[in-house]
Protein backbone atom coordinates (compact mmCIF):
# COMPACT_ATOMS: atom_id res chain seq x y z
CA UNK A 1 0.00 0.00 0.00
CA UNK A 2 2.98 2.28 0.78
CA UNK A 3 5.06 1.54 -1.45
CA UNK A 4 2.32 1.83 -4.05
CA UNK A 5 1.85 5.52 -3.30
CA UNK A 6 5.54 5.98 -3.42
CA UNK A 7 5.45 5.01 -7.24
CA UNK A 8 2.36 7.33 -7.83
CA UNK A 9 4.38 10.14 -6.75
CA UNK A 10 7.64 8.97 -8.76
CA UNK A 11 5.79 9.01 -11.46
CA UNK A 12 3.84 12.21 -11.22
CA UNK A 13 7.40 14.00 -11.05
CA UNK A 14 8.65 12.39 -14.18
CA UNK A 15 5.80 13.24 -15.85
CA UNK A 16 6.24 17.05 -14.72
CA UNK A 17 10.12 16.69 -16.42
CA UNK A 18 8.60 15.20 -19.55
CA UNK A 19 6.70 18.51 -19.48
CA UNK A 20 9.37 20.70 -19.47
CA UNK A 21 11.88 18.67 -21.30
CA UNK A 22 11.72 21.11 -24.09
CA UNK A 23 12.69 24.09 -21.96
CA UNK A 24 15.82 22.01 -20.25
CA UNK A 25 16.93 20.94 -24.02
CA UNK A 26 16.75 24.54 -24.98
CA UNK A 27 18.15 25.53 -22.09
CA UNK A 28 20.99 23.39 -22.93
CA UNK A 29 21.12 23.73 -26.37
CA UNK A 30 20.85 27.72 -26.87
CA UNK A 31 21.51 29.17 -23.50
CA UNK A 32 24.08 27.01 -21.27
CA UNK A 33 25.94 25.59 -23.63
CA UNK A 34 26.67 28.53 -25.52
CA UNK A 35 27.46 30.68 -22.60
CA UNK A 36 29.90 27.94 -21.38
CA UNK A 37 31.68 27.97 -24.94
CA UNK A 38 31.44 31.94 -25.37
CA UNK A 39 33.67 32.05 -21.49
CA UNK A 40 36.35 29.40 -22.81
CA UNK A 41 36.77 30.94 -26.66
CA UNK A 42 37.33 34.54 -24.96
CA UNK A 43 40.33 33.31 -23.94
CA UNK A 44 41.50 32.33 -27.29
CA UNK A 45 41.96 33.82 -30.89
CA UNK A 46 38.87 31.43 -31.97
CA UNK A 47 38.14 32.94 -35.96
CA UNK A 48 35.59 30.19 -36.55
CA UNK A 49 37.62 29.10 -39.89
CA UNK A 50 40.69 27.76 -38.38
CA UNK A 51 42.17 28.98 -35.11
CA UNK A 52 41.40 28.30 -31.37
CA UNK A 53 44.93 28.75 -29.56
CA UNK A 54 44.90 30.13 -25.67
CA UNK A 55 45.40 33.53 -25.30
CA UNK A 56 45.15 34.28 -21.88
CA UNK A 57 43.99 37.26 -21.01
CA UNK A 58 44.94 39.15 -23.94
CA UNK A 59 41.64 39.75 -25.66
CA UNK A 60 40.38 41.91 -22.36
CA UNK A 61 43.79 43.55 -21.68
CA UNK A 62 43.43 44.92 -25.70
CA UNK A 63 40.24 45.92 -25.31
CA UNK A 64 40.69 48.23 -22.23
CA UNK A 65 44.05 49.51 -22.57
CA UNK A 66 44.51 49.33 -25.95
CA UNK A 67 40.99 49.76 -28.43
CA UNK A 68 40.33 53.14 -28.73
CA UNK A 69 36.70 52.33 -30.46
CA UNK A 70 35.76 50.16 -27.78
CA UNK A 71 35.98 53.20 -25.02
CA UNK A 72 34.01 54.98 -27.67
CA UNK A 73 31.36 52.42 -27.97
CA UNK A 74 30.87 52.26 -24.32
CA UNK A 75 30.70 55.57 -24.31
CA UNK A 76 28.25 55.75 -26.95
CA UNK A 77 26.04 52.83 -25.10
CA UNK A 78 26.21 54.72 -21.82
CA UNK A 79 25.08 58.38 -23.48
CA UNK A 80 21.87 56.91 -24.93
CA UNK A 81 20.75 54.30 -21.43
CA UNK A 82 21.68 57.59 -19.58
CA UNK A 83 19.31 59.84 -21.08
CA UNK A 84 16.71 57.45 -22.74
CA UNK A 85 15.83 55.33 -19.43
CA UNK A 86 14.79 58.14 -17.21
CA UNK A 87 13.40 60.23 -20.39
CA UNK A 88 11.00 57.35 -21.51
CA UNK A 89 10.35 56.26 -17.40
CA UNK A 90 9.33 60.23 -16.75
CA UNK A 91 7.12 60.06 -19.95
CA UNK A 92 5.48 57.18 -19.63
CA UNK A 93 4.65 57.89 -15.85
CA UNK A 94 3.51 61.69 -17.25
CA UNK A 95 1.21 59.78 -19.53
CA UNK A 96 -0.21 57.18 -17.54
CA UNK A 97 -1.41 59.83 -14.44
CA UNK A 98 -2.54 62.54 -17.30
CA UNK A 99 -4.89 59.00 -18.70
CA UNK A 100 -5.94 58.05 -14.49
CA UNK A 101 -8.13 61.45 -13.83
CA UNK A 102 -11.49 60.02 -15.35
CA UNK A 103 -11.04 61.47 -18.95
CA UNK A 104 -13.76 61.23 -21.70
CA UNK A 105 -12.45 59.02 -24.69
CA UNK A 106 -9.57 57.01 -22.61
CA UNK A 107 -10.38 54.12 -24.53
CA UNK A 108 -9.43 56.21 -27.45
CA UNK A 109 -6.15 58.21 -26.06
CA UNK A 110 -5.20 54.50 -24.98
CA UNK A 111 -5.08 53.48 -28.04
CA UNK A 112 -3.66 56.52 -29.92
CA UNK A 113 -0.58 56.23 -27.36
CA UNK A 114 0.07 52.36 -27.09
CA UNK A 115 -0.10 52.15 -31.12
CA UNK A 116 3.53 53.24 -31.79
CA UNK A 117 4.98 50.99 -29.29
CA UNK A 118 3.74 48.27 -30.79
CA UNK A 119 5.27 49.06 -33.87
CA UNK A 120 9.22 48.23 -34.54
CA UNK A 121 11.79 47.05 -37.30
CA UNK A 122 13.13 48.52 -40.42
CA UNK A 123 10.17 50.09 -41.11
CA UNK A 124 10.14 52.55 -38.22
CA UNK A 125 13.49 53.43 -38.99
CA UNK A 126 13.22 54.72 -42.87
CA UNK A 127 9.93 56.35 -41.48
CA UNK A 128 12.25 58.48 -38.85
CA UNK A 129 14.82 58.81 -41.06
CA UNK A 130 12.55 60.68 -43.08
CA UNK A 131 10.40 62.43 -40.12
CA UNK A 132 13.96 63.73 -39.12
CA UNK A 133 15.67 64.42 -42.67
CA UNK A 134 17.01 67.76 -41.96
CA UNK A 135 15.04 69.78 -45.16
CA UNK A 136 12.14 67.60 -45.94
CA UNK A 137 11.18 65.76 -43.02
CA UNK A 138 8.64 66.62 -40.48
CA UNK A 139 10.72 67.56 -37.22
CA UNK A 140 12.11 70.37 -38.90
CA UNK A 141 8.73 71.65 -40.35
CA UNK A 142 7.26 71.73 -37.01
CA UNK A 143 10.30 73.28 -35.73
CA UNK A 144 10.32 75.94 -38.20
CA UNK A 145 6.55 76.78 -37.49
CA UNK A 146 8.01 77.88 -33.82
CA UNK A 147 10.85 79.94 -35.55
CA UNK A 148 13.36 77.03 -34.04
CA UNK A 149 16.06 76.12 -36.75
CA UNK A 150 16.21 72.57 -36.49
CA UNK A 151 19.39 70.76 -36.38
CA UNK A 152 20.64 68.15 -39.12
CA UNK A 153 19.79 65.29 -36.90
CA UNK A 154 21.37 61.64 -38.24
CA UNK A 155 24.19 63.82 -40.37
CA UNK A 156 25.46 65.51 -37.04
CA UNK A 157 27.80 63.78 -34.42
CA UNK A 158 26.03 65.64 -32.10
CA UNK A 159 22.49 64.68 -32.59
CA UNK A 160 22.21 61.16 -33.87
CA UNK A 161 21.98 59.78 -30.58
CA UNK A 162 19.56 62.33 -29.45
CA UNK A 163 17.77 61.39 -33.07
CA UNK A 164 17.16 57.74 -31.75
CA UNK A 165 16.28 58.66 -28.00
CA UNK A 166 13.70 61.31 -28.88
CA UNK A 167 12.51 57.74 -31.32
CA UNK A 168 12.59 55.64 -28.36
CA UNK A 169 10.30 58.42 -26.97
CA UNK A 170 8.09 57.73 -29.88
CA UNK A 171 7.64 54.26 -28.27
CA UNK A 172 6.58 55.59 -24.68
CA UNK A 173 3.06 53.88 -24.52
CA UNK A 174 4.19 50.33 -23.38
CA UNK A 175 5.41 51.52 -19.79
CA UNK A 176 2.32 53.96 -20.25
CA UNK A 177 0.12 50.69 -19.68
CA UNK A 178 2.37 48.85 -17.17
CA UNK A 179 2.27 52.54 -15.16
CA UNK A 180 -1.75 52.33 -15.75
CA UNK A 181 -2.30 48.82 -14.90
CA UNK A 182 -0.65 49.57 -11.03
CA UNK A 183 -2.15 52.87 -10.61
CA UNK A 184 -5.52 51.29 -10.81
CA UNK A 185 -4.49 49.74 -8.22
CA UNK A 186 -4.30 52.69 -5.97
CA UNK A 187 -6.88 53.08 -3.57
CA UNK A 188 -9.46 55.91 -4.58
CA UNK A 189 -9.83 56.58 -0.47
CA UNK A 190 -6.36 57.64 -0.06
CA UNK A 191 -7.21 60.62 -2.61
CA UNK A 192 -9.94 61.12 -0.92
CA UNK A 193 -8.35 61.58 2.51
CA UNK A 194 -5.76 63.34 1.10
CA UNK A 195 -7.87 66.32 -0.37
CA UNK A 196 -10.09 66.38 3.21
CA UNK A 197 -6.49 67.50 4.59
CA UNK A 198 -6.34 69.98 1.42
CA UNK A 199 -3.81 68.05 -0.01
CA UNK A 200 -2.71 69.87 -3.14
CA UNK A 201 -2.66 67.94 -6.62
CA UNK A 202 1.12 68.06 -6.80
CA UNK A 203 0.95 66.63 -2.78
CA UNK A 204 -1.31 63.82 -3.91
CA UNK A 205 1.17 62.62 -6.95
CA UNK A 206 4.01 63.12 -4.36
CA UNK A 207 3.32 61.14 -1.22
CA UNK A 208 0.41 58.80 -2.73
CA UNK A 209 0.36 58.29 -6.60
CA UNK A 210 4.48 58.00 -6.44
CA UNK A 211 5.03 55.68 -3.68
CA UNK A 212 2.44 53.41 -4.59
CA UNK A 213 4.04 52.90 -8.25
CA UNK A 214 7.66 52.57 -6.96
CA UNK A 215 7.29 48.88 -7.77
CA UNK A 216 6.33 48.92 -11.31
CA UNK A 217 9.57 51.89 -11.48
CA UNK A 218 11.60 49.28 -10.82
CA UNK A 219 10.63 47.23 -12.91
CA UNK A 220 10.66 49.28 -15.59
CA UNK A 221 14.20 50.99 -15.24
CA UNK A 222 15.74 47.45 -14.46
CA UNK A 223 14.05 45.60 -17.65
CA UNK A 224 15.01 49.18 -19.73
CA UNK A 225 18.62 49.15 -18.79
CA UNK A 226 19.05 46.13 -20.10
CA UNK A 227 17.60 46.70 -23.05
CA UNK A 228 18.97 49.79 -23.64
CA UNK A 229 22.45 48.65 -23.49
CA UNK A 230 21.90 46.27 -26.57
CA UNK A 231 21.04 48.51 -28.57
CA UNK A 232 21.97 47.68 -32.66
CA UNK A 233 19.68 47.56 -35.02
CA UNK A 234 18.15 50.86 -34.90
CA UNK A 235 21.92 52.24 -35.16
CA UNK A 236 23.03 49.76 -37.91
CA UNK A 237 19.93 50.47 -40.39
CA UNK A 238 19.67 54.18 -39.32
CA UNK A 239 23.54 54.87 -39.82
CA UNK A 240 23.40 52.76 -43.47
CA UNK A 241 25.90 50.20 -41.67
CA UNK A 242 28.23 52.84 -41.04
CA UNK A 243 28.18 53.37 -37.50
CA UNK A 244 26.57 57.14 -37.99
CA UNK A 245 29.09 60.18 -38.58
CA UNK A 246 32.34 60.01 -36.64
CA UNK A 247 31.13 56.96 -35.08
CA UNK A 248 28.93 58.47 -33.13
CA UNK A 249 26.49 55.69 -33.42
CA UNK A 250 28.43 52.76 -33.10
CA UNK A 251 27.27 51.63 -29.58
CA UNK A 252 28.61 48.64 -27.56
CA UNK A 253 27.00 45.72 -29.64
CA UNK A 254 27.18 47.40 -33.02
CA UNK A 255 31.40 47.46 -32.27
CA UNK A 256 30.78 43.90 -31.35
CA UNK A 257 28.53 42.76 -34.04
CA UNK A 258 31.17 44.44 -36.60
CA UNK A 259 34.42 42.32 -34.97
CA UNK A 260 32.25 39.06 -34.62
CA UNK A 261 30.76 38.57 -38.34
CA UNK A 262 32.97 41.38 -39.90
CA UNK A 263 36.25 40.59 -39.49
CA UNK A 264 35.35 37.20 -37.69
CA UNK A 265 37.37 38.23 -34.38
CA UNK A 266 34.90 35.88 -32.94
CA UNK A 267 37.23 35.67 -29.35
CA UNK A 268 37.43 39.36 -29.13
CA UNK A 269 34.25 40.00 -30.06
CA UNK A 270 32.90 37.16 -27.12
CA UNK A 271 35.20 38.83 -24.80
CA UNK A 272 33.69 42.21 -25.21
CA UNK A 273 29.74 40.63 -24.25
CA UNK A 274 31.31 39.17 -21.21
CA UNK A 275 32.83 42.76 -20.73
CA UNK A 276 29.04 43.89 -21.11
CA UNK A 277 27.63 41.12 -19.44
CA UNK A 278 29.47 42.41 -16.27
CA UNK A 279 28.61 45.88 -16.54
CA UNK A 280 24.64 45.08 -16.78
CA UNK A 281 25.15 42.49 -13.88
CA UNK A 282 26.40 45.36 -11.48
CA UNK A 283 24.01 47.64 -12.35
CA UNK A 284 21.34 45.14 -11.67
CA UNK A 285 22.94 44.33 -8.38
CA UNK A 286 23.51 48.15 -7.48
CA UNK A 287 19.50 48.58 -8.47
CA UNK A 288 18.58 45.45 -6.63
CA UNK A 289 20.50 46.72 -3.61
CA UNK A 290 19.32 50.48 -3.77
CA UNK A 291 15.43 49.29 -4.24
CA UNK A 292 14.44 49.05 -0.47
CA UNK A 293 15.72 52.61 0.23
CA UNK A 294 13.19 53.92 -2.25
CA UNK A 295 10.87 50.57 -3.35
CA UNK A 296 7.42 51.28 -1.22
CA UNK A 297 5.69 47.49 -1.13
CA UNK A 298 2.23 47.77 0.89
CA UNK A 299 2.02 45.77 3.18
CA UNK A 300 0.20 42.42 2.68
CA UNK A 301 -2.48 44.30 0.54
CA UNK A 302 -1.31 42.45 -2.45
CA UNK A 303 0.98 40.27 -4.09
CA UNK B 1 -17.99 81.24 3.10
CA UNK B 2 -17.86 77.57 3.57
CA UNK B 3 -19.91 77.40 0.83
CA UNK B 4 -18.17 79.13 -1.97
CA UNK B 5 -14.37 77.93 -0.54
CA UNK B 6 -16.20 74.47 -2.10
CA UNK B 7 -17.60 76.05 -5.07
CA UNK B 8 -13.54 77.15 -5.83
CA UNK B 9 -12.20 74.02 -4.90
CA UNK B 10 -15.01 72.49 -7.77
CA UNK B 11 -14.32 75.23 -10.21
CA UNK B 12 -10.18 74.53 -10.16
CA UNK B 13 -11.11 70.78 -10.58
CA UNK B 14 -12.69 71.80 -13.47
CA UNK B 15 -9.85 73.80 -14.84
CA UNK B 16 -7.61 70.69 -13.99
CA UNK B 17 -9.62 68.23 -16.14
CA UNK B 18 -9.55 70.91 -18.96
CA UNK B 19 -6.24 71.55 -18.94
CA UNK B 20 -5.67 67.94 -18.39
CA UNK B 21 -7.68 66.86 -21.63
CA UNK B 22 -6.15 69.70 -23.93
CA UNK B 23 -3.10 68.19 -22.74
CA UNK B 24 -3.88 65.03 -23.84
CA UNK B 25 -5.44 65.88 -27.24
CA UNK B 26 -2.33 67.77 -28.09
CA UNK B 27 -0.33 64.99 -27.37
CA UNK B 28 -1.97 62.35 -29.21
CA UNK B 29 -1.62 64.63 -32.13
CA UNK B 30 2.23 64.74 -30.98
CA UNK B 31 2.07 60.61 -31.42
CA UNK B 32 -0.39 60.09 -34.85
CA UNK B 33 1.59 62.56 -37.09
CA UNK B 34 4.27 60.32 -37.80
CA UNK B 35 1.73 58.07 -38.87
CA UNK B 36 -0.02 60.41 -40.93
CA UNK B 37 3.26 62.15 -42.15
CA UNK B 38 4.30 58.04 -43.43
CA UNK B 39 0.74 58.37 -44.84
CA UNK B 40 1.05 61.19 -46.54
CA UNK B 41 4.33 61.23 -47.76
CA UNK B 42 3.89 57.92 -49.76
CA UNK B 43 1.24 59.55 -51.81
CA UNK B 44 3.66 62.28 -52.71
CA UNK B 45 5.50 62.78 -56.15
CA UNK B 46 8.76 62.84 -55.64
CA UNK B 47 9.04 66.84 -57.03
CA UNK B 48 6.35 67.36 -53.74
CA UNK B 49 8.57 65.46 -51.46
CA UNK B 50 11.61 67.97 -52.33
CA UNK B 51 9.58 70.81 -52.30
CA UNK B 52 10.58 73.46 -49.49
CA UNK B 53 8.81 74.11 -47.06
CA UNK B 54 7.35 70.77 -47.63
CA UNK B 55 3.30 70.35 -47.47
CA UNK B 56 0.95 68.33 -44.61
CA UNK B 57 -0.97 67.24 -47.22
CA UNK B 58 -0.50 65.77 -50.28
CA UNK B 59 -1.47 67.74 -53.28
CA UNK B 60 -2.79 65.08 -55.17
CA UNK B 61 -3.32 61.51 -53.94
CA UNK B 62 -0.53 58.92 -55.79
CA UNK B 63 -1.89 55.63 -54.83
CA UNK B 64 -0.03 54.21 -57.47
CA UNK B 65 3.03 55.11 -55.32
CA UNK B 66 2.23 51.65 -53.81
CA UNK B 67 1.59 49.75 -57.30
CA UNK B 68 5.15 50.46 -58.11
CA UNK B 69 6.47 49.90 -55.05
CA UNK B 70 5.21 46.63 -54.98
CA UNK B 71 6.93 45.85 -58.31
CA UNK B 72 10.27 47.84 -58.00
CA UNK B 73 11.14 44.86 -55.37
CA UNK B 74 10.11 41.12 -54.64
CA UNK B 75 7.77 42.09 -51.62
CA UNK B 76 5.93 39.59 -52.93
CA UNK B 77 8.31 37.25 -52.14
CA UNK B 78 9.84 38.62 -49.26
CA UNK B 79 5.85 38.14 -47.85
CA UNK B 80 5.66 34.82 -48.65
CA UNK B 81 8.83 34.18 -47.14
CA UNK B 82 7.94 35.95 -43.82
CA UNK B 83 5.00 34.31 -43.33
CA UNK B 84 6.16 31.49 -43.16
CA UNK B 85 9.02 32.05 -40.41
CA UNK B 86 5.99 33.78 -38.74
CA UNK B 87 3.21 31.13 -38.79
CA UNK B 88 6.01 28.42 -37.78
CA UNK B 89 7.14 30.73 -35.03
CA UNK B 90 3.98 31.23 -33.62
CA UNK B 91 2.81 27.81 -33.41
CA UNK B 92 6.29 26.72 -31.83
CA UNK B 93 5.72 29.48 -29.69
CA UNK B 94 2.06 28.54 -28.26
CA UNK B 95 2.31 24.64 -27.76
CA UNK B 96 5.82 24.70 -26.22
CA UNK B 97 5.38 27.35 -23.84
CA UNK B 98 2.00 26.17 -22.80
CA UNK B 99 2.96 22.62 -22.46
CA UNK B 100 6.14 23.59 -20.68
CA UNK B 101 4.26 26.45 -18.36
CA UNK B 102 1.77 23.46 -17.81
CA UNK B 103 4.54 21.37 -16.16
CA UNK B 104 5.62 24.39 -14.09
CA UNK B 105 2.14 25.55 -12.46
CA UNK B 106 0.52 22.29 -12.28
CA UNK B 107 2.78 19.16 -11.70
CA UNK B 108 5.09 18.92 -8.36
CA UNK B 109 8.42 17.19 -9.04
CA UNK B 110 11.44 17.57 -7.24
CA UNK B 111 13.66 20.92 -8.01
CA UNK B 112 10.70 22.45 -9.46
CA UNK B 113 11.30 26.04 -7.77
CA UNK B 114 14.61 26.11 -8.86
CA UNK B 115 14.49 25.08 -12.35
CA UNK B 116 11.93 28.14 -12.70
CA UNK B 117 14.36 30.60 -10.66
CA UNK B 118 16.64 29.44 -13.90
CA UNK B 119 13.97 30.19 -16.40
CA UNK B 120 13.59 33.79 -14.82
CA UNK B 121 17.12 34.06 -14.20
CA UNK B 122 17.56 33.54 -18.16
CA UNK B 123 15.76 36.79 -18.91
CA UNK B 124 18.43 38.69 -17.30
CA UNK B 125 21.02 37.67 -19.95
CA UNK B 126 21.75 40.43 -22.78
CA UNK B 127 21.31 38.28 -25.69
CA UNK B 128 24.63 39.30 -27.40
CA UNK B 129 25.87 36.75 -24.75
CA UNK B 130 24.75 34.01 -26.46
CA UNK B 131 24.56 35.72 -30.07
CA UNK B 132 28.09 34.82 -31.32
CA UNK B 133 28.04 31.33 -29.91
CA UNK B 134 24.87 30.54 -31.18
CA UNK B 135 25.68 31.46 -34.33
CA UNK B 136 29.09 29.52 -34.15
CA UNK B 137 26.45 26.26 -33.35
CA UNK B 138 24.10 27.17 -36.03
CA UNK B 139 27.19 27.41 -38.73
CA UNK B 140 28.61 24.19 -37.31
CA UNK B 141 25.24 22.10 -37.55
CA UNK B 142 25.22 23.65 -42.03
CA UNK B 143 22.07 25.58 -40.93
CA UNK B 144 23.62 29.16 -42.09
CA UNK B 145 21.62 30.24 -45.31
CA UNK B 146 18.31 28.40 -43.94
CA UNK B 147 15.55 29.31 -41.74
CA UNK B 148 16.74 26.88 -38.85
CA UNK B 149 18.16 29.31 -36.88
CA UNK B 150 15.22 31.25 -36.90
CA UNK B 151 12.36 28.98 -36.21
CA UNK B 152 13.74 25.78 -34.62
CA UNK B 153 14.27 27.45 -31.29
CA UNK B 154 10.96 28.68 -30.75
CA UNK B 155 10.51 24.87 -30.19
CA UNK B 156 12.12 25.00 -27.08
CA UNK B 157 10.37 27.34 -24.97
CA UNK B 158 10.92 31.13 -23.81
CA UNK B 159 11.38 32.68 -20.42
CA UNK B 160 9.03 35.14 -21.10
CA UNK B 161 6.31 33.59 -22.59
CA UNK B 162 6.89 30.26 -19.90
CA UNK B 163 6.57 33.23 -17.20
CA UNK B 164 3.66 34.44 -18.78
CA UNK B 165 1.90 31.54 -19.25
CA UNK B 166 2.70 30.14 -15.87
CA UNK B 167 1.00 33.19 -14.06
CA UNK B 168 -2.12 32.73 -15.97
CA UNK B 169 -2.28 28.74 -15.15
CA UNK B 170 -1.58 29.89 -11.41
CA UNK B 171 -5.00 31.95 -11.23
CA UNK B 172 -6.69 27.96 -12.49
CA UNK B 173 -7.76 26.03 -9.43
CA UNK B 174 -5.82 22.90 -8.38
CA UNK B 175 -8.99 21.08 -7.12
CA UNK B 176 -10.03 21.19 -10.85
CA UNK B 177 -6.88 19.46 -12.27
CA UNK B 178 -6.88 16.85 -8.94
CA UNK B 179 -10.53 15.97 -9.76
CA UNK B 180 -9.62 14.69 -13.48
CA UNK B 181 -6.52 12.99 -12.19
CA UNK B 182 -9.26 11.23 -9.47
CA UNK B 183 -10.69 9.98 -12.18
CA UNK B 184 -7.78 9.33 -14.22
CA UNK B 185 -6.81 11.67 -16.72
CA UNK B 186 -3.89 12.00 -17.68
CA UNK B 187 -1.50 15.58 -17.43
CA UNK B 188 -1.13 15.45 -20.91
CA UNK B 189 -4.78 14.76 -21.20
CA UNK B 190 -5.99 17.27 -19.01
CA UNK B 191 -3.30 20.07 -20.59
CA UNK B 192 -5.09 19.57 -23.66
CA UNK B 193 -8.79 19.32 -22.56
CA UNK B 194 -8.74 22.01 -19.55
CA UNK B 195 -5.47 23.75 -19.69
CA UNK B 196 -5.51 24.93 -23.05
CA UNK B 197 -9.58 26.11 -23.40
CA UNK B 198 -8.55 27.79 -20.00
CA UNK B 199 -5.67 29.67 -21.13
CA UNK B 200 -7.12 30.62 -24.41
CA UNK B 201 -6.68 34.59 -23.25
CA UNK B 202 -3.62 33.82 -22.18
CA UNK B 203 -2.47 32.09 -25.69
CA UNK B 204 -3.64 34.52 -28.23
CA UNK B 205 -1.45 37.08 -26.21
CA UNK B 206 1.47 34.66 -26.30
CA UNK B 207 0.59 34.33 -30.01
CA UNK B 208 0.12 38.32 -31.13
CA UNK B 209 3.66 38.91 -29.11
CA UNK B 210 5.20 35.75 -31.11
CA UNK B 211 3.98 37.31 -34.28
CA UNK B 212 4.92 40.88 -33.59
CA UNK B 213 8.70 39.62 -33.16
CA UNK B 214 8.76 36.94 -35.77
CA UNK B 215 7.38 39.56 -37.91
CA UNK B 216 9.57 42.37 -37.25
CA UNK B 217 13.00 39.99 -36.77
CA UNK B 218 15.85 42.01 -38.50
CA UNK B 219 18.82 40.95 -36.87
CA UNK B 220 18.28 36.86 -36.78
CA UNK B 221 17.10 37.01 -41.09
CA UNK B 222 20.46 39.80 -41.15
CA UNK B 223 22.83 37.76 -39.55
CA UNK B 224 21.76 33.94 -41.02
CA UNK B 225 20.44 34.63 -44.45
CA UNK B 226 22.32 35.78 -47.49
CA UNK B 227 20.19 34.20 -50.44
CA UNK B 228 18.01 37.09 -52.01
CA UNK B 229 15.40 34.47 -52.49
CA UNK B 230 15.29 33.69 -48.95
CA UNK B 231 15.11 37.39 -47.69
CA UNK B 232 12.11 38.48 -45.22
CA UNK B 233 10.33 41.66 -45.41
CA UNK B 234 13.01 43.28 -42.96
CA UNK B 235 16.23 42.47 -44.80
CA UNK B 236 13.95 43.52 -48.42
CA UNK B 237 13.27 46.68 -47.04
CA UNK B 238 16.47 47.56 -45.87
CA UNK B 239 18.08 46.43 -49.39
CA UNK B 240 14.61 48.89 -50.77
CA UNK B 241 16.24 51.40 -48.65
CA UNK B 242 19.94 51.41 -50.50
CA UNK B 243 18.60 50.75 -53.95
CA UNK B 244 15.83 53.89 -53.00
CA UNK B 245 18.38 56.06 -51.58
CA UNK B 246 15.90 59.28 -50.78
CA UNK B 247 12.56 58.41 -52.55
CA UNK B 248 10.57 58.84 -50.02
CA UNK B 249 7.81 58.72 -51.20
CA UNK B 250 8.41 54.75 -52.50
CA UNK B 251 10.43 53.92 -49.32
CA UNK B 252 6.99 55.44 -46.84
CA UNK B 253 5.06 53.35 -49.08
CA UNK B 254 7.60 50.14 -48.40
CA UNK B 255 7.55 50.76 -44.91
CA UNK B 256 3.97 50.97 -44.28
CA UNK B 257 3.33 47.87 -46.47
CA UNK B 258 5.25 45.55 -43.89
CA UNK B 259 3.86 47.73 -40.84
CA UNK B 260 -0.02 47.48 -42.15
CA UNK B 261 -0.28 43.40 -40.60
CA UNK B 262 0.88 44.60 -37.25
CA UNK B 263 -1.62 47.92 -36.95
CA UNK B 264 -4.59 45.71 -37.74
CA UNK B 265 -3.87 43.31 -35.61
CA UNK B 266 -3.26 45.95 -33.28
CA UNK B 267 -6.64 47.61 -33.78
CA UNK B 268 -8.52 44.20 -33.66
CA UNK B 269 -6.39 42.50 -30.95
CA UNK B 270 -6.07 45.31 -28.72
CA UNK B 271 -6.91 43.78 -25.43
CA UNK B 272 -4.59 40.58 -25.27
CA UNK B 273 -2.14 43.62 -26.19
CA UNK B 274 -3.00 44.58 -23.29
CA UNK B 275 -3.52 41.97 -21.65
CA UNK B 276 0.18 41.08 -21.97
CA UNK B 277 1.54 43.99 -20.31
CA UNK B 278 -1.09 43.59 -17.45
CA UNK B 279 0.15 39.95 -17.02
CA UNK B 280 3.84 41.37 -16.87
CA UNK B 281 3.21 43.95 -14.18
CA UNK B 282 1.70 41.54 -11.94
CA UNK B 283 4.47 38.88 -11.91
CA UNK B 284 7.35 41.29 -10.77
Amino acid sequence: MKRKKFNYKRQEGLVGYVFILPWIIGFLLFTAGPLLFSLVASFTNYNITSQMDFVGFRNYEKLLFDDQLFWTSLWNTLYYVAFSVPLTTIGAIFLSVLLNQDVPGLRFFRTIYYLPAVLSGVGVYLLWMQLLDPSTGLVNLVLGWFGIDGPNWLFDPEWTKPSLILMKLWGVGGGMLLYMASLQGVSKSLYEAAQIDGASKWQQFRYITLPMITPVIFFDVVTSLIGGFQIFQEAYVMSNGTGGPVNSLLFYNYYMWNKAFKVFDMGYAMAMSWILFIIVFILTMINLKLAPRWVHYEGEAKR
Amino acid sequence: MKQSYFDSMKNREKVLKAVNFILLCFGSLLFLSPLWWMISTSLKTMKEVMSFPPTFFPKEWNWDNYIKTWEAAPFDLYTINTVTITILVVVGQVLVNSFVAYGFAKIPFKGREVLFAIVLSTMMIPGFVTLIPQYVLFANLGWLNTYYPLVVPAFFGSAFNIFLLRQFYMTVPNEMIEAARMEGASHFYIWRKIGIPLTKPALATVAIFSFNGAWNDFLGPLLYVNDENLYTLQLGLQVFKGEMSTQWNYLMAGSLIVLLPVILLFFFFQKYFIKGINLQSGGK
